[in-house]
């Protein structure tokens, strides 16, 4: 099936964004002036060594953080700026996150952990008028993800690939426009990442999802349309993946 | 809908939070353990106290007294009839009681207080305090009462008073005899002038004289009384031994009369009688008028018992008129002996519904002239025993609200060591869009849920200690060995409680409130928790 990658207005972009992490009197600064964008549809790596601020310019494009100097855009709209309450909401719909440490909560099952984001857009009553629907959500997430037949089991109970997995069915349930990934595979051996690249990748063709993926892999990163590399807070340079667009063509 | 899950399974899954749950449940169950035996024991002492002293009280403001009972009684019910139930007049007065026991005297400083005892039972649950009319607990065994508790009470000795008092002066009168101080020939209850049997039983002093005329003083009757040495009057008199009884009757507070003393073998206390219903007691007090002392023997007819020990070692129940006469309270017609004229210190009255108490009183201020009488009700006339009771109340429920001030402060320890632990976690739910007000939200209803399960355990528990004390104190003293509650010390067949519904409440919510409390700070800290921090922290 054919993709159309929009190139006019970018669905996500941070511009000239500075960071600077203040530890006591010790000041490190992590972005210095690096800017980028994603289109919809599109797969975008960013790729760097340890220290290059490529997990810090993932949490300000999805609002965990925000820039000292720079702006970040939604549908060309500022959103940098918004006040906490839209900042939560924006992160709760628009955007999907999946960590290199999974992040899954201990306290609740698979299940539960898929239906979190679910649970804290609604209030308690309007969760539990839509509580099955829900539920047959989740369970349709996690059946394509392949691991329906994990739903009751805790996070200490599954292997990390499967963490991943759900990690992901999470970040989907919500339906979010934008997929940011930090080093998923990271934390997984090469085996288990291929399959966790191969369900991104999935998504990015078959739902039209916009990933921004953060490695350090360049194996990894060579799965994405695009590739930017970052060195010491500033973009080194950009490239399109041309095997990967015509691939994906 | 996350954060009660979350709550939900912080409580379930923390056990950590057991432990705050344990201190709060422990101090609701504490507070309320206390606060009902501490109400059941007020609640006693206070009938204790209302039920001797009636609703309303009038007094003399002189020991000399009021002239004319019956016009005074008049007085009371035109003032105030439609309250009351029923009054009567009494005689209180400061006095002294000497007991001889095996050639010792015990004096000891009492209140005598002249009633008549069929009208004073209707003012006051009299009869629930003579021990023939009740069922007594003499050294751990229960022995039945004497007398039937719907029975009037009187002056008459019981059958078992009678017997006893036969037989302890046939005994005196045999060691007379044995002795060789009395005549074997001699009819019985007789002893030869100048003989002193007081070391042998009791000295037998006249009947006592009839003071009509309040200005004729003890020495022109019948008993000399030598104010420079009193025991005089004993030997002067001459002794005798006296079977029957004196006209002057006593109910006796059972602290007068006993004491207890603890067996060193077994450590359980054991009471001792020093003198028993039918054996006598010297009476001494001070006559109306002029303050000049009278001295009169008394026939003890029956044990007084309330239960609130000032009353026990204090009072001496005394007939009436008797109190009277020995007094010289009363004038009395010349030709007819009629009682033309009595004296009386004070009137008690009951009322038909105590809620009228303050009416009743300041209509019979505006009655009786203020310079002459008092009128106050029970409680304040016995404000200030009160008083006492309830600030010691207050001050055992600051010191218990400590307890729970103490689990708030664990509450709020281990809330910051969970708020820590769960750092990452908070950063996960900031991630997925939980509000910074979500979040505070879980660890402020983890608080709300960690105090009310705290509380619902500790009223449970509470409860069920309250309504199993005696059981729990019978297994205690089953394991120590020891009495832990004695009834012979407190005269209770139980350890009194009573729970008010309004007090396991106010308990209860001040336990939640400081539980939620003490969750605040934690909350905050974790509400304002960065997201990337948290979810890099380790």
């Amino acid at each position: 099936m054919a993709q159309t990658v929009k190139m006019t207005i970018p669905l996500i972009s941070a511009k000239a964004i500075q960071k600077t992490y203040t530890t006591g009197q010790h000041h490190v600064r992590v972005l210095r002036g690096a800017g980028i964008s994603a289109n919809e549809g599109e797969f975008v790596s960013v790729i760097g060594q340890s220290g290059s601020g490529k997990s810090t310019m993932l949490h300000v494009l999805g609002l965990l953080d925000s820039p000292d100097v720079g702006e970040v855009l939604y549908e060309g709209k500022r959103i940098d700026n918004l006040n906490e309450t839209a900042r939560d909401l924006l992160r709760n719909r628009v955007f999907g996150f999946i960590f290199q440490f999974y992040h899954l909560l201990p306290e609740l099952s698979l299940i539960e952990n898929v239906m979190a984001p679910l649970m804290i857009r609604h209030s308690l009553w309007n969760y539990w008028k839509q509580r099955r629907e829900i539920r047959q959500q989740a369970l349709e997430i996690l059946e394509k993800v392949g691991l329906g037949h994990r739903i009751k089991h805790r996070p200490s109970q599954l292997s990390g690939g499967e963490l991943q997995r759900g990690a992901i069915a999470r970040a989907l349930i919500t339906k979010p426009r934008i997929l940011l990934a930090d080093e998923p595979t990271g934390n997984l051996d090469a085996e288990t990442g291929l399959e966790i690249m191969a369900l991104l990748e999935k998504l990015n063709v078959t739902n039209q999802l916009t990933i921004v993926m953060v490695t350090h892999d360049e194996a990894i990163a060579t799965q994405a349309h695009r590739i930017v590399r970052l060195k010491e807070g500033r973009i080194e340079n950009a490239v399109i993946n041309k095997a990967m667009i015509a691939t994906a063509m | 809908m996350y954060k009660l899950l979350l709550c939900f399974r912080y409580l379930r899954t923390r056990y950590i939070a057991l432990a705050s749950i344990i201190s709060v449940m422990l101090g609701v169950a504490t507070m309320i353990v206390v606060n009902s035996v501490l109400a059941g024991f007020t609640n006693e002492m206070r009938d204790r106290i209302h039920g001797f002293l009636a609703d309303v009280v009038i007094e003399s403001r002189s020991k000399d007294g009021i002239r004319d009972s019956k016009a005074q009684l008049r007085q009371v019910r035109d003032a105030v009839g439609e309250y009351v139930e029923a009054a009567t007049c009494t005689v209180e007065m400061p006095g002294v009681t000497s007991i001889d026991i095996n050639g010792e005297t015990y004096t000891t400083p009492v209140t005598i207080v002249g009633i008549v005892p069929w009208e004073k039972a209707k003012v006051g649950p009299l009869v629930d305090c003579l021990a023939s009319h009740n069922p007594t607990t003499e050294n751990g065994e229960v022995l039945p009462a004497l007398r039937s508790p719907d029975e009037s009470p009187g002056w008459e000795l019981t059958s078992e008073a009678a017997e006893w008092r036969r037989l302890i002066k046939e005994e005196q009168e045999a060691v007379l005899r044995n002795e060789g101080l009395l005549d074997p020939s001699a009819p019985i209850g007789t002893v030869p002038p100048g003989v002193d049997v007081s070391a042998a039983g009791e000295p037998e002093i006249p009947e006592p004289p009839i003071f009509d005329e309040p200005e004729t003083s003890v020495s022109d009757v019948e008993t000399p009384f030598d104010p420079v040495d009193p025991f005089s009057m004993y030997e002067s008199a001459g002794s005798g031994i006296r079977k029957e009884p004196h006209e002057a009757r006593v109910y006796i507070g059972e602290g007068l009369v006993s004491y207890q003393v603890r067996d060193p073998e077994t450590g359980k206390l054991e009471k001792v009688t020093m003198v028993r219903p039918g054996e006598d007691v010297t009476i001494t007090t001070v006559k109306a008028g002029r303050p000049e002392p009278v001295s009169f023997e008394a026939t003890i007819c029956d044990i007084f018992r309330s239960g609130m020990s000032e009353y026990d070692s204090q009072l001496v129940l005394m007939n009436l008129e008797q109190l009277q006469q020995n007094r010289g309270m009363l004038v009395r017609d010349p030709e007819t002996g009629e009682i033309a004229e009595d004296k009386i210190t004070s009137i008690q009255v009951r009322l038909k519904d105590y809620a009228n108490a303050e009416v009743v009183v300041e209509k019979l201020k505006a009655v009786f002239p203020p310079g002459l009488v008092t009128v106050r009700t029970w409680e304040s006339k016995q404000g200030l025993l009160l008083s006492a009771v309830e600030m010691e109340t207050a001050i055992l429920n600051v010191l218990l609200f400590l307890i729970i001030t103490v689990a708030g402060f664990g509450i709020l320890a281990i809330f910051f060591m969970i708020v820590v632990e769960k750092t990452r976690d908070i950063g996960i739910l900031k991630s997925l869009g939980a509000s910074s007000r979500g979040v505070m939200s879980i660890f402020l209803s983890y608080g709300l849920g960690l105090g009310m399960v705290g509380s619902v355990a500790g009223v449970c528990i509470g409860l069920v200690f309250v309504r199993y004390i005696n059981q729990i104190e019978e297994a205690l003293s089953w394991l120590t060995g020891r009495r832990v509650f004695d009834r012979d010390i407190y005269y209770f067949s139980s350890i009194p409680t009573h729970v008010s519904p309004m007090m396991v409440f106010c308990v209860a919510m001040g336990a939640v409130g400081i539980a939620v409390l003490a969750s605040v700070l934690p909350a905050r800290r974790a509400s304002r928790l960065h997201p990337v921090r948290a979810l890099r922290f380790d």
